[in-house]
């Protein structure tokens, strides 16, 4: 196999603040969850646009680390390592820019009074689909990032 | 309506349509204490993981101890924030029963393929 491979270009500190962002965001999602189901209106609006916040700074960090990688020679095609590297947290990297979507349709709802606690079943979902990328974010952290051969 | 009333709200039944009742009797979810101290455990556990990586004499038991670290957020994470703990058994049962399938096809690929792989 070709170089460059992930010990020449992982970044452990880095990724590891951008792994607690993620974690984190999901703490700030469940705070939206609880503001909306006791009618906090202000709280929901603070705890959404914080996680949709942390979700872009995530985003940016893998924006950030995919634009070094390639600087430093890895790409799509340059062995199996780029290959499923690029594969792998692309397409987590897109969830969560989908997700951050989300959050933000539901700060504009939020904000026109359309986010009452009759609706908080729309937060519990989109909180859902959140912590559903943040527990594959775990997953890839520890199987891609730590543990490496 | 919360995804817990949503899930126990039974459709009326019988002639003339009972009022609704619960199918399931639905723990309530946890309040922002519970939801923080959980945060901080997650924040330690990855605090612990990255600081394994760098110990050279846990190196041989690296692998183990950072699988057990991290099954151990993914379960406080679909536990508590997820609210499996405090859903319906059947939910946490499609949720193992997905997992498991994940781990049978990972096994099956990597028996089948693994050599051209690597």
């Amino acid at each position: 196999m070709t170089g460059p491979y992930p010990e020449d270009l992982f970044d452990i500190p880095f990724t590891s603040v951008s792994a607690f962002i993620l974690l984190m965001s999901s703490v700030t999602m469940v705070l939206a969850l609880a503001a909306v189901q006791r009618g906090d209106q202000h709280g929901l609006r603070i705890w959404l646009l914080t996680t949709a916040f942390m979700g872009i700074l995530f985003v940016s960090g893998q924006a950030f680390e995919f634009t070094e990688f390639h600087r430093q020679g890895l790409s799509l095609s340059t062995n199996l390592f780029g290959t499923t590297f690029f594969v792998l947290t692309g397409f987590h990297g897109a969830h969560v820019t989908v997700g951050i979507l989300i959050l933000l349709s539901l700060f504009v709802m939020a904000q026109r009074g359309r986010l009452t606690q009759a609706e908080s079943l729309h937060v519990e979902l989109a909180g859902l689909y959140w912590h559903f990328v943040d527990i594959v974010w775990i997953v890839i952290f520890t199987l891609v990032y730590l543990i490496q051969p | 309506m919360t995804l817990a009333e949503f899930r126990g709200i039974k459709a009326a039944t019988g002639e003339g349509g009972r009022a609704a009742e619960p199918v399931h009797r639905q723990g309530a979810h946890p309040g922002p204490a519970e939801y923080i101290k959980i945060g901080l455990t997650l924040a330690v556990i990855t605090a612990v993981e990255v600081a394994v990586y760098y110990v050279d004499a846990l190196s041989d038991v690296l692998v183990p101890i950072l699988v057990v670290l991290s099954a151990l957020k993914f379960s406080l994470v679909i536990m508590w924030f997820m609210h499996l703990k405090f859903d319906s058994r059947l939910f946490s049962t499609f949720f193992v029963g997905g997992l498991m399938l994940v781990a049978a096809l990972f096994v099956v690929v990597l028996a089948t393929l693994g050599g051209a792989l690597v």
